[in-house]
């Protein structure tokens, strides 16, 4: 009797902990609309809040939400602080050496530049560009004729643009349109430009199963049409989809 | 916050601005304030006490602690803080980990580094596995204040250990001529006196420890600076309240905070000077003794 009551109770713990494990950690920055972003309310909002929280609630997870600086997101993964990695980041050679990567959740979007309004294209040879820090357009610009001055946040970027400080600034399309479109001082120059590969979730090189779990729901999200919906509610109609 | 707040975009501009200033980002950027005074609240003391146990290691005359206290207060205070304060909470929080994982599971046959992963067991995770937001809040701030208090107590060690060197030998000498051992005239003679010689020193430090809290941020706390940084930037229609770039008023409302607390704090020392100068041989104790006759 008593080694079936040893028994149950140890059936019971590993139950428990099974339970337990199911929560997942989710990376963010929380500072690039409409991607992630933290609204006025202190809360969390965008696309990759919405996905996450769906491609959770499809693989039976419990997520909890982590904000973290751009600058030292792959560290902490690594460090084990969170789970995944799930900030507008390009899927790039580089970082795969170091985290591994789900498929892709969003079409590779053209980056673009932004400069003050009349401001000439020739700037994106020969000018100051402003970039985020350790994205795929800094790296990008290193390579170019450019000078490149780096920001630890997106937003510092476009008013390093407004102060005059950097002559235009290079970022994803998606993050720039809202912003040129509302502001009365700023437009595109240049052409749209490919950089990098799609949009993918971050986790740890060890964690396999974790990485087939989400990319068995990505999958399943882009058959069903449903990933499509998520990315026209918050890029718009002319956004590319799956 | 305010009954009127339900659609701001129709709002005159004093009601604008009561809802804004009362968003949800807002409140929490009032609530980093505290933390910023919680965390000089509890460093203060702390460093104090490294800064003691570091100056009583100085003064050993066993060798090995003697070198311990060498050695600590010239690495820390010749390393930049930066470099310890991101060095600090990594390697703390990985050899807690560490040990949690060869106490909990020595059956675990994998290696703990793998590549650039860090693997430990479930049962050695620090913050344990589901431990809520606020725990690990907790932890992350708890690593944050040792941090700050073994840089700054090697600091203060420093001080203390020079104001120590600075009560007069000759007072010393008395309180061993009447039969005092060493260390019954350290406490009745030496440290009730030194903290006079200490204190120029030690507002230093305190001041320096107030500048650094911005560091905060560094560690993954969200400070008043961490928030200021991500109010005061423009903010598209994507938001409930859409503003221009306002960083140069929170950044002044910053340098206001920050003003206010050195300046006070600066006014807490003057009043402690006066009080410590009591009866000591120092020109303010000698003023002191004049002003009375």
């Amino acid at each position: 009797m008593k080694k079936i009551t040893l028994a149950a109770v140890a059936l019971a713990f590993s139950a428990s902990a099974a339970l337990a494990q199911d929560v997942v950690r989710m990376g963010t920055e929380g500072a690039y609309p409409p991607f992630n972003f933290i609204n006025d309310d202190n809360e969390l909002e965008g696309f990759e809040i919405d996905l996450g929280n769906e491609m959770c609630a499809r693989a039976n997870l419990s997520c909890e939400w982590v904000i973290n600086d751009w600058d030292t997101i792959i560290p902490n993964l690594v460090a084990g602080n969170y789970d995944t990695i799930i900030a507008g980041m390009s899927i790039t050679e580089a970082r795969s050496e170091v985290i591994s990567f789900t498929q892709n959740y969003k079409e590779p979007d053209p980056s673009r530049y932004a400069a003050l309004i009349g401001t000439d294209a020739s700037v994106i040879d020969s000018g100051v560009i402003a970039t985020q820090s350790n994205t795929v357009q800094a790296g990008y610009v290193a390579e170019t004729d450019a000078d490149l001055i780096e920001f630890p946040t997106p937003d510092e970027t476009i008013a390093a643009v407004r102060a005059g400080e950097a002559d235009a600034v290079l970022a994803d399309g998606d993050f720039l349109r809202p912003i040129v479109e509302e502001s009365s001082d700023l437009e595109f120059i240049g052409e749209p430009m490919h950089i990098g590969g799609g949009v993918g979730m971050g986790v740890r090189q060890s964690d396999v199963e974790l990485r087939e779990t989400f990319d068995a729901v990505i999958t399943e999200m882009k058959e069903d049409g449903s990933l499509n919906e998520l990315l026209i509610r918050w890029f718009g109609e002319d956004t590319p989809t799956f | 916050m305010f009954q009127f707040c339900a659609d701001p975009a129709t709002l005159p501009d004093w009601q604008w601005f009561a809802c804004y200033l009362t968003t949800g980002t807002h409140l929490a950027f009032y609530r980093s304030f505290l933390v910023v005074m919680a965390l000089l609240a509890v460093v203060a003391p702390l460093a104090l006490g490294m800064g003691l146990l570091g100056a009583l290691a100085l003064r050993a005359r066993l060798f090995p602690v003697n070198m311990l206290g060498r050695g600590y207060v010239n690495l820390v205070r010749g390393v930049p803080d930066i470099v310890f304060f991101l060095f600090v909470p990594i390697a703390l929080g990985q050899g807690i980990e560490w040990v949690l994982h060869h106490i909990h599971c020595p059956d675990w046959d994998q290696p703990i580094r793998q590549g650039n992963d860090f693997i430990v067991c479930r049962e050695a995770k620090m913050p344990p596995v589901g431990a809520s937001a606020w725990a690990r809040n907790i932890y992350a701030f708890s690593m944050a204040a040792i941090a700050f208090a073994l840089v700054f107590g090697a600091f203060v060690a420093n001080t203390l250990y020079g104001a120590m060197q600075a009560v007069p030998r000759a007072q010393v000498e008395t309180a061993e001529a009447y039969g005092m051992t060493r260390a019954q005239a350290f406490r009745r003679v030496v440290m009730p006196q030194m903290w006079i010689f200490a204190l120029p020193g030690l507002s230093n430090i305190w001041q320096i420890l107030i500048k650094s809290t911005p560091l905060l941020f560094l560690l993954g706390i969200q400070d008043a600076v961490y928030w200021a940084r991500e109010l005061g930037g423009a903010k598209t229609s994507l938001y409930t309240y859409p503003h221009p770039d306002w960083r140069v008023w929170y950044f002044l409302a910053l340098l206001v905070f920050y003003l206010m607390l050195t300046w006070s704090s600066e006014k807490g020392f003057g009043a402690l000077t006066a009080r410590l100068s009591r009866g000591q041989a120092t020109a303010e104790g000698d003023r002191q003794r004049k002003a009375a006759a």
